[in-house]
């Protein structure tokens, strides 16, 4: 098993994390708003509660746009 | 503890997103029926446009713009892009590409204009010739050359990508200063006059991450990365704040925001015809203005005049104002 990629934006980066959580645990865990995101897991957008794993890559998405 | 594995509200099939505002959780399927169905809520009950109308979509390559195009065209409304070339370095180029992929791919008719090849300056370079945020000269070009291409190509109407978050941000900002002129004049359409062309903003009823959703439900490539120019402004700062109220009270942005419209504009009205004044037209452009020459063209004269300017110069300069 590999650890989860976890990859972030603005500024672009990579993490790798290990182990079975929920995407909210893991937003939590990055201190990331539920709000101003979205979780996309081997290319699929996924829920709050969804299950995420080794082996699994994750994109966290901002969604927040400056201009007005 | 939810459930993991949550159902559609509508469907029982398995979710893609959880809306709290909704209190819900829906499929791919249903979620885009919720956009439609919001988008649609919006276009009727401000009476935004019909169908047929010609309808000028200001496209930035980003969430928002490319969310609202695709919306309007999947409704089966006629609506042609207008992309502006800012000049903002890597992200401009970027950005450009974007909006041409999506118009090529869906054979939508892209106008395209650059600052720099058409007007002699760039936003870096406006921002440094009038010593004032990078937002101002753009948001005063943006508005200037969204106007003329939209009189001069014969559209009924201008549509933007403003969504929940953004109103809810502006109408946060001013009401911390009690801004009441622009209070006044915060509504989801701005009607025709003067010169100035019709106005509207069919995303008010989608937050952000909901449009961002769309696109990615829709396999919308956009441009994800932030405008460099953009980092530590007041509007993200404000946006932040508000994402903080929501995630402890789910709906509090669209409660804020369409109360607002429903309860608080209505009493705004007198203060809207106060704020009108008279206005002529520009002697360099024709374009409508207060003044003997619009405010665009000064920009012109200014930036056109000053050395060119690169981004990395610019950039982090006013963040924390």
């Amino acid at each position: 098993m590999n650890p989860m990629k976890v990859l972030l934006r603005n500024p672009r980066r990579e993490l790798e994390v290990s182990g079975h959580r929920r995407v909210n645990s893991l937003l939590d865990e990055l201190a990331l708003n539920r709000e101003s995101h979205l979780v996309i897991r081997n290319g699929t957008l996924v829920p709050g509660d969804a299950d995420i794993a080794d082996d699994d890559t994750v994109e966290i998405r901002p969604v927040i746009s400056g201009g007005s | 503890m939810v459930a993991s594995g949550s159902k559609c509200r509508v469907c029982r099939g398995p979710a893609i997103i959880d809306l709290p505002r909704h209190n819900a959780n829906f499929c791919a399927e249903h979620f885009l029926e919720l956009c439609r169905r919001q988008v649609t809520k919006a276009i009727e009950h401000f009476a935004m446009f019909e169908p047929g109308d010609r309808i000028l979509v200001a496209v930035s390559g980003g969430k928002d713009s490319l969310a609202v195009w695709d919306l309007l065209i999947d409704l089966g409304y006629q609506a042609d892009g207008l992309y502006i070339g800012l000049g903002i370095g890597d992200y401009s180029e970027a950005s450009a590409v974007y909006a041409r992929e999506f118009a090529t791919a869906r054979g939508l008719r892209l106008v395209e204009v650059s600052l720099r090849e058409e007007y002699g300056y760039d936003i870096p370079t406006a921002s440094r010739a009038t010593r004032r945020v990078p937002s101002s000269s753009c948001g005063l070009s943006k508005r200037h050359l969204i106007d003329k291409a939209a009189i001069d190509g014969g559209y009924d109407v201008v549509v933007t990508g403003h969504n929940l978050d953004d109103e809810a941000a502006v109408l946060f900002g001013n009401k911390l200063r009690w801004e009441i002129e622009y209070l006044a004049r915060q509504l989801p359409v701005l009607p025709a006059r003067d010169g100035f062309p019709r106005k509207v903003k069919p995303l008010v009823r989608l937050t952000e991450r909901e449009t961002a959703a769309w696109c990615v439900v829709r396999g919308i490539d956009y441009l994800v990365e932030e405008c460099p120019m953009a980092a530590g402004n007041k509007h993200l700062a404000y946006k932040a704040a508000l994402n903080a109220i929501e995630a402890d009270s789910p709906g509090s942005k669209a409660s804020f925001y369409l109360n607002f419209i429903e309860r608080m504009a209505p009493l705004l009205a007198a203060e809207r015809a106060v704020g009108v004044e008279s206005v002529g037209t520009c002697r360099e452009c024709g374009a409508p203005t207060t003044g003997e020459v619009c405010a665009f063209c000064r920009l012109v004269e200014k930036a056109g005049a000053h050395e060119r300017v690169p981004v990395e110069l610019v950039v982090g300069r006013w963040g924390k104002r």
